[in-house]
């Protein structure tokens, strides 16, 4: 099936009556937007915070003394860059997902297992640098 | 049929703002592991850390956080900017948020710029 004949299959009228397809990938979507939105509150609180951190942080140059100094046994930056970690793992693959779907013809499956990986890996990357932040 | 590429369409304020968002925001999410990668390096201790630190520390590295930065600064204010027309109860021509939007992510690369010589 050619990409122009999944994409007539996939918004004819008569799709849109059944249970899966379509119905359920409008419902997945706004799942989706839902949680980017839900995301993004969150992530707009922590990134304020975060430029005003490096900010005021950059100056005069970092050392990894200096930066394991303020982070070290400090469990409120950990509880506070943790939420920020889990929500950027939300945030930043659904974004990508979308993108990926706007861009190319094939929305769906391969760009929700993209975007899963790069969750999963921002989950595990992020958290464990901030645990290597304030437990080290 | 789909219309991939209009000009007169694109040559918007919206349009430009919706770009600004979309490209901050890809680029944030290809740095977002590399930096959680380089933090992860306060794991293996300081010495770990600080030699990454030493190997950044020059021009073209110091333009490039200035960049990501203003990256980071630009895709919060138009995410804002994009909240405020879905929740905020506000009806209107918007074309002022965009200019908040970019003011506030130039005014957050100036401040960072100052911090970063100072």
């Amino acid at each position: 099936m050619s990409a122009k004949e999944r994409f007539q299959a996939r918004t004819a009228p008569e799709a849109w009556s059944a249970e899966s397809g379509p119905v359920s990938d409008v419902r997945r979507q706004a799942l989706l937007w839902y949680w980017q939105r839900v995301s993004a509150m969150v992530l707009a609180l922590c990134v304020v915070v975060h430029l005003a951190g490096i900010i005021y942080a950059v100056r005069g140059g970092l050392t990894a003394a200096e930066i394991l100094g303020r982070t070290r046994g400090n469990w409120a930056f950990g509880a506070f860059y943790a939420v920020f970690v889990v929500a950027c793992a939300i945030h930043a693959p659904i974004g990508v997902a979308n993108v990926i779907g706007e861009t190319t013809v094939g929305r769906g499956s391969s760009a929700l297992v993209i975007a899963s990986v790069l969750g999963v890996a921002m989950l595990l990357m992020g958290l464990s640098a901030v645990y290597g932040l304030v437990a080290s | 049929m789909i219309r991939t590429s209009d000009y007169r369409a694109r040559m918007h304020p919206g349009y430009w703002a919706f770009a600004v968002h979309r490209v901050s925001g890809l680029a944030l999410a290809v740095f977002l592991p590399v930096h959680f990668w380089a933090l992860g390096l306060g794991l293996q201790g300081e010495a770990a850390l600080d030699g990454f630190l030493r190997v950044t520390d020059n021009a073209m590295f110091r333009l490039g956080e200035w960049g990501l930065v203003v990256l980071l600064a630009a895709h919060l204010t138009c995410g804002v900017r994009l909240l405020l027309i879905e929740f905020a109860p506000w009806s209107g021509p918007r074309k002022n948020l965009i200019a908040w939007a970019m003011g506030g992510a130039i005014a957050v690369g100036l401040a960072f710029a100052l911090a970063l010589i100072g």
